[in-house]
């Protein structure tokens, strides 16, 4: 049976995670790979890297760091943050990325995901989406979640799989950092709407929220950052709860 | 060991290269007819599109080359649904070293499959030290049938074939390259067969 995938997401500057862990086997919780690999060993399903790294000279890092993570790393992950051309999306394929995640650069030139998912495939194609609630509307927001545009949510998840996406990562910017969540209502409109897979990100706080994620917001895959960086929920103990809750989760290493 | 890779513009052949590092393994990426043909063992992997494909293969003479190997080959993800008949993504004929059909799955579910899934019904070396219905991690559209090739089925819509063997031709439609310690052992047998 198809399991409900688990995914760390690792924030990355200048070519280091840039929030703490507390892994307390990590030499340097500062280096992605380590903390990756750590990730990898423990049952993570898939990784996702996001780049929030300012200026162009030092994004050249990034493609160094995935290599160096697909040539330690043997789960698939997705590389995203500032992707705004095929040659972006050319150089970290090359290197060893197993998708692409494009957002904001999606929003300004939404032809850019005909042309990757016709050039590299769409399975390699995800789209992220950060929502937020203007006047009881669900509104696209792009800058990381800063700025406001005219989409709404629900016909722009339409769109974006129309235009090739392989994979939709849908972020409440409500929800990011309350510990109270993930969007449950939304998501499952988004993703009985839609034939793609759709990764729930957002709220992450305790076990349970994942369960909730995959029942009732009928999320594919569910994405978390501090609460797996802070240790607060080790990712065996989430698959192990996971099951006793009845949800399919890949359990063996 | 003599392994190569063969190079026809498919996506994903990095990730390969890297997996059979981790085992020890350099392996060689060619698309030269002499260099296949001398290997001690031969990977052909495949991100992408059917038709795409085999235009890439037929425009090298590749296709002519894979038919006629002696030794064993692995074709993984796209690289199994080439080696067989047909393939209804765009209307494709394939290598046809396997006389089955490839399918697209009808879209009960979210189609591609994406993410780990069982493999059932194991039986072949390929699968040699693993445990019953280990984890592996697929990304696909299209599925070949069942048939008297299957050495591993899938469950997914409906059951296909996560494996195939007929003599010296092994395919796996999921990425052993992305499978965790259970894909590591998998390239591991498939090295010593």
């Amino acid at each position: 049976m198809l399991t409900k995938r688990i995914i760390p997401c690792l924030d990355i500057k200048d070519g280091r995670t840039v929030k703490g862990v507390n892994f307390v086997e990590l030499r340097d919780a500062g280096d992605p790979v380590e903390l990756a690999a750590q990730y990898a060993r423990e049952g993570a399903d898939e990784l996702v890297f996001l780049d929030i790294t300012a200026t162009v000279e030092k994004r050249k890092t990034l493609v160094e760091l995935v290599k160096r993570v697909a040539a330690e790393i043997n789960i698939p992950f997705t590389v995203g943050g500032g992707i705004s051309t095929k040659e972006d999306v050319s150089a970290l394929l090359d290197a060893g990325a197993d998708k692409i995640s494009i957002n904001s650069s999606a929003v300004k030139r939404p032809e850019l995901i005909n042309e990757l998912a016709l050039e590299f495939g769409s399975q390699c194609v995800v789209v992220a989406i950060d929502t937020r609630l203007v006047n009881g509307e669900h509104i696209v927001h792009v800058r990381g979640g800063r700025t406001a545009t005219e989409l709404r949510t629900i016909s722009w998840a339409k769109e974006v799989q129309d235009r090739g996406a392989g994979e939709i990562l849908l972020t409440s910017m409500d929800h990011d950092g309350t510990k109270a969540g993930f969007a449950d209502a939304l998501t499952a409109e988004v993703s009985e709407m839609l034939s793609i897979p759709v990764i729930a990100s957002g709220g992450a706080g305790a076990m349970n929220h994942f369960v909730d994620s995959f029942t009732k917001g009928k999320s594919d895959a569910a994405l978390a950052a501090s609460i797996f960086h802070f240790g607060e929920i080790s990712i065996p103990a989430l698959k192990n709860y996971l099951n006793t809750e009845n949800i399919p989760v890949r359990i063996e290493i | 060991m003599n392994v190569v890779i063969i190079d026809y513009n498919a996506g994903n052949t990095q990730s390969v290269i890297y997996a059979l590092n981790r085992l020890g393994v350099e392996p060689v990426l060619s698309a030269d007819q002499e260099v296949i043909q001398a290997a001690d063992k031969v990977i052909f992997p495949g991100v992408g599109e059917a038709s795409t494909a085999m235009s890439f293969l037929k425009e090298r003479k590749l296709d002519e080359v894979i038919k006629s190997l002696k030794q064993p080959v692995f074709g993984v993800c796209l690289g199994l649904q080439l080696l067989c008949k047909h393939s209804e993504e765009n209307d494709t004929d394939c290598l046809g070293i396997f006389d089955i059909n490839v399918k697209k799955f009808e879209p009960k579910l979210k189609v591609p499959q994406m993410g780990w899934n069982n493999l059932e019904a194991m039986n072949s070396p390929l699968f040699d030290g693993l445990n019953e219905a280990p984890y592996v991690y697929y990304v696909h559209s299209y599925y070949a049938e069942l048939s008297e090739y299957t050495i591993a089925e899938t469950n997914y819509v409906n059951r296909f074939s996560a494996a195939l063997n007929k003599d010296n031709f092994y395919a796996l439609q999921a990425h052993p390259e992305k499978s965790g310690k259970v894909g590591e052992q998998i390239l591991k047998n498939f090295l010593s067969l």
